[in-house]
C-alpha cells in the first residue's frame, strides 16, 4: 500500500495532456451541441405545464401550418412502441393518456428556425384534464397507483403490493433487536439535487435515406441508447447508429434518453437532418435528478464504541418514472451502515413513484443520501460516549476479510482505517485572524460582517459505495484493435473502444493502456460508436476506467499474440481483434432477506473520507468552507492528475448539496428550473481541496485500478454538514442546508 | 437584418433574424461554436467573449447590438498559430474536463491577466466567480490561471 500526498501545482510532475485538452481549451472540439449538417432543421419539444393530468386532445392544425414547420408528431406518430426505460419500459416517448410530470414531452416540431419551431410548439392545442397529485413521497403508497399495470412488479424483486412502490429492500443481519448499552436516533432529509452538467441534452439525427438513422448525440451509454431507441422507432438495432458527439458532463443525467427518440423521429419523419438543443430551463426538465430521501435512523453501541445495531428506514421519490431508481433504492441499503463491522441491521429501503421531477442516476447513486444519515450518526454517537469520532470510526471500520450487512465477504481491497488515518493525518491551516477581506469572510463579496459572529467548526466523514454494476447484471465492455503497417512502416494501432467520454479521462485510459499493451506501436483512438464495436457498458457507477483498461488490455494483448504467432511482422495482412472484458461475476440479492445468493453481489467497494474547516456566521446564517482534506481509496492511480480532478470536482457537487443546491418543487412543479435560482459552487464557494491518494492494487482489476469518479461526492455532503455542526452546535438534519436553520 | 462586424480580426457579415442572440449568431450563422450555450442568460459564463475589449456574455447581447463593433472570441486568442499562454496553462494543468466551461474561463482569464498583471488568489476568485464549472471543484482551473499570471 502506498499513501501518495498531493503536492502544491508547480511540484508536482506535469502529465502528458490529455488529446482533448488543446481541442477543448481553443473552441475546436464539437460537443453534441455544435453539430450542423446540410439541409438540417431545428427540434423543439412541446412538454406538459402539469404535473399530473389527463390529455383529452392534441389539436396541431394550426401548428402545421405555420411558416418554416415541417412536422409536428404527437404520440399517434411514433413508429414503434410508445414505451422506453432503462430497466423498466414504463416511459412514453411522447405522452398519450396522461402526463405524469411537468416537462413531460408531450409533442416534438421540426422547423428551419429554432425561434418557429418554438412557437409552432406553443401554437398546439392541447387539452388537459388536471388529476390528483401525488407528491408526497410518505403518502404516495396510500394514493391511486401512477402506474396501474406495476412495470416493476415481478421482476424478481421483493415483491410490494403497496400502489406506487418502485422496489422495496429489506437486509436483515443477524438479530436487529439487539440491546446496546447507548443508542442515538435521528430523522435526516435530502432535497433533489441536480446533475448541472453544463453542456445541455442535445444531439443531431440524420437520416440514412435506407429507412435507417445515425444519432450523433451526449450520452454516457451508447448501446443502450440504441437497445431503447430501436423498438420505439420500429427498426432493428442495426438501423439505428448512435455515435458519441461531443459530451459536457454527464454525472449520471445523461444514463436516460433525452432528445434521442425525438430527433429521430422528425429526422426519418421529415427525410432531413434534425438538431434539438434543450435549453437550460428544459434541461432541468429533461434528465433525471438525484433522489431527495427522509431517512430514519437508529445506532447502538457497547460503552466502548462498538456497534451492536443499525436500523434505518430510507424512503426515496423516484418520481415519475423507474429510471434507474430500482438500483439506487438498493445501493442506499447496501451501503447505509457505511464501511464498519455492524454484527446486527434491518435497513428497509423504499422508493416510490410520484409525479415530482423523475430521479435517477447521479454521482454517489444511492450512497449518498445514506452516508449523509450514517455518518451524522457516528458523530451523535461519538459524542453520547465522548469518543474521538475518529477513534469511533477506526473501532468499528471493516477490513477485508470482514462482512457487510448484506453477508457479503470483503475479498478485494478496502483500507478504510488507512483512509480514515490519512485524512486524519491532514493539517488545515489556522483560523486567519481578523480583520481580513471581506471576501474570505461568511457573505464572501457581499460584504456582510467583519466577522464578529464568525464560528470555526472542524467536520470529518467517511463514505463508501460500489465499483461496476452490481446484483447479477452482465456487467462487461468490448474493445476491438487493429494492427496495421503504418505509413511510417512501423507498427500502427487502432482502438476502439464506444465507452463515453463525459470528461472523465477514459479516452487516456485507452490510449495509456494500449501504448502500454502494444510497445512502440503507434496509436489511434477511433471515436466511440454503436456502428463499428460491441457495447462497452455505462459510463456510470465508477466503473468505466476498470472495464475500459480491461478490455483494451485483453484485446491488445491477443492481437500481440496474433502478430508473435505471424513471427512479428505483418506482411501487408491486418490483424483486427475484437474480445469481451466482463469483470468476476455478481449475484441477486434475496428479495426476502436481502442477503447475497452467491459471493457477492458487489464487484468491489472503494472509500473516501474527508476532513472540513467551515466557519459560519451564525448571527446570519451564512457558511463558508475554508479548507478541505480528503484521503481516498484509489486502487492503483494511472494518471494523478485525472484522479485529483475526480475528487476535486466531485467534492464541489458534495459542497453544493449540502450548502445550496437543491430543486425547489411546489405541487410537483419545478420553481427554480434556472441557473440564476438552482444555485452552483463558484469559484469564491470552493476553498482548496488537499487529497491523499491510498493505493492498494484491487486483485480483480486490469492494473489494480479502482474507480475514483464518486467516493468523494458519497462523502462530502456528510463531512461539510458534520463541519456546520461542529461550527453552530446545532443539529442541521436537513441538506442543503439554509441560513434559516443556522440563524433562526 | 444585416450586420456587419470585426471577429478575431476579419470582416464578416450575417444576415440575421432580430431576436437571436449573438452566441447564436456567432454558433450557427459565424460558424465559430467555441463560444458555449450552457444557460443562455449570462449565469455561467460559458460564452464569454470581448465585445470592443469588454468581456461580456454573448447570450446577453443581441447579434444586432453587435453590428459595426469588434469581436474576440475563443477561436480568436491564438496568435499566428501560437495559443495563448492561458490555453497552455490550462491543458498542462489539467484545468480541462469535459471542457464546456472551458472556452468562457480562457477568455475571462485571459481578459484577467491582460488588465491585471499579478492578480492575487482573490482577484483570480473574483474575476472568475461569473464563470460556472461543473467537473472540476475549480483547483486545477486556479492552478492553469496562476501558472499563467506569473
Amino acid at each position: 500500500m502506498t499513501v501518495t500526498r498531493q503536492l502544491p501545482y508547480g511540484r508536482a510532475v506535469v502529465e502528458r495532456r490529455r488529446a482533448d485538452a488543446i481541442p477543448k481549451t481553443t473552441g475546436e472540439f464539437a460537443y453534441s451541441s455544435d453539430l450542423n449538417a446540410p439541409g438540417m432543421l431545428w427540434g423543439h419539444t412541446l412538454r406538459s405545464p402539469h404535473a399530473h393530468a389527463r390529455i383529452a386532445g392534441i389539436d396541431v392544425s394550426q401548428a402545421v401550418s405555420m411558416p418554416g414547420v415541417h412536422a409536428v408528431l404527437t404520440h399517434a406518430d411514433v413508429p414503434g412502441e410508445n414505451r422506453y426505460g432503462l430497466e423498466f419500459r414504463d416511459q412514453p416517448v411522447l405522452a398519450d393518456e396522461c402526463v405524469r410530470y411537468q416537462g413531460e414531452p408531450v409533442a416534438v416540431v421540426a422547423a428551419e428556425h429554432p425561434e418557429q419551431a418554438r412557437r409552432a410548439a406553443e401554437a398546439i392545442r392541447v387539452e388537459y384534464e388536471p388529476l390528483e397529485l401525488v407528491v408526497d413521497m410518505e403518502r404516495a403508497t396510500e394514493q391511486e397507483p401512477l402506474h396501474p399495470d406495476r412495470p416493476t412488479m415481478g421482476h424478481g424483486y421483493r415483491d410490494d403490493p403497496r400502489p406506487n412502490v418502485v422496489r422495496h429492500v429489506v437486509i436483515r443481519h443477524g438479530d436487529p433487536d439487539a440491546a446496546g448499552d447507548v443508542s442515538v436516533e435521528g430523522y435526516y432529509e435530502l432535497g433533489i439535487q441536480d446533475q448541472a452538467f453544463l453542456g445541455p441534452e442535445s444531439g443531431l439525427a440524420v437520416p440514412d435515406g435506407e429507412g435507417g438513422v445515425d444519432v450523433y448525440v451526449a450520452t454516457q451509454w451508447l448501446h443502450v441508447d440504441r437497445d431503447q431507441v430501436a423498438p420505439c422507432l420500429g427498426l432493428r438495432p442495426d438501423q439505428v447508429r448512435i455515435h458519441l458527439g461531443g459530451v459536457g458532463g454527464a454525472f449520471g443525467g445523461r444514463e436516460d434518453l433525452s432528445m434521442q427518440i425525438h430527433g429521430a423521429m422528425l429526422a426519418l419523419h421529415t427525410g432531413r437532418p434534425v438538431k434539438i438543443v434543450y435549453g437550460r430551463d428544459e434541461s432541468f426538465w429533461g434528465h433525471v435528478h438525484r433522489h431527495p430521501a427522509r431517512i430514519w435512523a437508529e445506532h447502538r453501541g457497547t460503552r466502548e464504541g462498538r456497534l451492536v445495531s443499525v436500523r434505518m428506514r430510507i424512503l426515496i421519490d423516484g418520481g415519475a418514472y423507474a429510471s434507474s431508481s430500482t438500483a439506487v433504492t438498493s445501493n442506499a441499503a447496501c451501503f447505509a451502515c457505511g464501511p464498519y463491522a455492524v454484527p446486527n441491521a434491518l435497513i428497509d429501503s423504499t422508493c416510490v413513484y410520484t409525479n415530482n421531477p423523475p430521479c435517477g442516476a447521479m454521482r454517489g447513486f444511492g450512497a449518498v443520501q445514506t452516508c449523509f444519515a450514517a455518518e451524522a450518526q457516528m458523530d451523535k454517537l461519538a459524542a453520547v460516549l465522548e469518543i474521538d469520532p475518529v477513534e469511533l470510526r477506526l473501532l468499528n471500520a471493516l477490513a477485508p476479510g470482514g462482512r457487510l450487512p448484506t453477508g457479503q465477504l470483503i475479498t478485494g481491497t478496502f483500507p478504510v482505517a488507512e483512509v480514515l488515518r490519512a485524512a486524519r493525518e491532514l493539517e488545515p491551516p489556522a483560523a486567519e485572524p481578523l480583520p481580513r477581506d471581506s471576501l474570505r469572510l461568511p457573505g464572501g463579496a457581499g460584504n456582510t460582517t467583519r466577522g464578529e459572529g464568525v464560528q470555526r467548526g472542524v467536520g470529518f466523514a467517511i463514505g463508501f459505495k460500489n465499483i461496476g454494476y452490481s446484483e447479477g447484471f452482465d456487467d462487461f465492455t468490448a474493445a476491438r484493435v487493429r494492427l496495421f503497417t503504418a505509413a511510417t512502416g512501423g507498427l500502427g494501432a487502432e482502438v476502439h473502444c464506444a465507452s463515453a467520454e463525459v470528461g472523465q479521462g477514459v479516452i487516456e485510459v485507452i490510449r495509456s493502456t494500449a501504448e502500454r499493451e502494444l510497445g512502440p506501436a503507434e496509436v489511434v483512438v477511433l471515436p466511440a460508436t454503436t456502428a463499428s464495436v460491441g457495447s462497452a457498458g455505462s459510463a456510470s457507477a465508477s466503473r468505466m476506467t476498470w472495464m475500459a483498461a480491461g478490455a483494451v488490455q485483453l484485446a491488445c494483448r491477443e492481437a500481440m499474440e496474433e502478430l508473435r504467432r505471424r513471427g512479428g511482422t505483418l506482411d501487408g495482412d491486418a490483424i483486427d481483434i475484437e474480445r469481451i472484458y466482463r469483470h468476476p461475476p455478481t449475484g441477486p440479492l434475496d428479495p426476502e432477506t436481502g442477503q447475497v445468493t452467491s459471493e457477492r453481489a458487489h464487484v468491489a467497494l472503494a472509500c473516501a473520507a474527508m476532513k472540513v474547516v467551515a466557519e459560519v456566521d451564525v448571527e446570519l446564517g451564512l457558511s463558508r468552507i475554508v479548507w478541505i482534506g480528503v484521503a481516498q481509496d484509489v486502487g492503483r492511480a494511472l494518471s494523478r492528475t485525472a484522479v485529483e480532478g475526480q475528487i476535486e470536482g466531485g467534492t464541489a457537487q458534495a459542497l453544493g448539496l449540502a450548502l445550496m443546491e437543491e430543486i425547489q418543487t411546489r405541487d410537483g412543479l419545478i420553481t427554480n428550473a434556472s441557473f440564476t435560482d438552482y444555485l452552483l459552487p463558484t469559484t469564491l464557494d470552493m476553498p482548496p481541496v488537499e487529497s491523499v491518494l491510498i493505493e492498494d492494487p484491487e486483485p480483480d482489476a486490469p492494473y489494480g485500478v479502482k474507480g475514483v469518479g464518486e467516493f468523494s461526492t458519497v462523502v462530502g455532503t456528510a463531512a461539510v454538514a458534520s463541519a456546520l455542526r461542529a461550527a453552530t452546535g446545532r443539529p442541521l438534519t436537513r441538506v442543503p442546508v439554509k441560513p434559516d436553520d443556522i440563524a433562526l | 437584418m444585416r450586420i456587419e462586424l470585426t471577429v478575431n480580426g476579419e470582416r464578416c457579415e450575417a444576415d440575421v433574424w432580430p431576436g437571436e442572440s449573438l452566441l447564436f449568431v456567432l454558433r450557427e450563422r459565424l460558424e465559430l461554436p467555441g463560444s458555449k450555450n450552457a444557460c443562455e442568460q449570462g449565469e455561467c459564463g460559458s460564452c464569454s467573449v470581448l465585445l470592443d475589449g469588454e468581456l461580456v456574455c454573448a447570450c446577453l447581447v443581441l447579434g444586432a447590438q453587435a453590428d459595426g463593433r469588434t469581436l474576440v472570441t475563443v477561436e480568436g486568442l491564438a496568435e499566428d498559430g501560437v495559443l495563448h499562454r492561458v490555453q497552455e496553462a490550462f491543458a498542462d494543468a489539467g484545468a480541462v474536463q469535459c471542457g464546456f466551461c472551458t472556452p468562457g474561463f480562457i477568455v475571462a482569464a485571459a481578459d484577467l491577466i491582460r488588465r491585471v498583471p499579478n492578480p492575487d488568489d482573490d482577484a483570480i476568485r473574483e474575476a472568475l466567480s461569473g464563470n460556472l464549472c461543473r467537473c472540476t471543484g475549480y483547483a486545477k482551473i486556479l492552478d492553469a490561471v496562476r501558472a499563467a499570471a506569473q
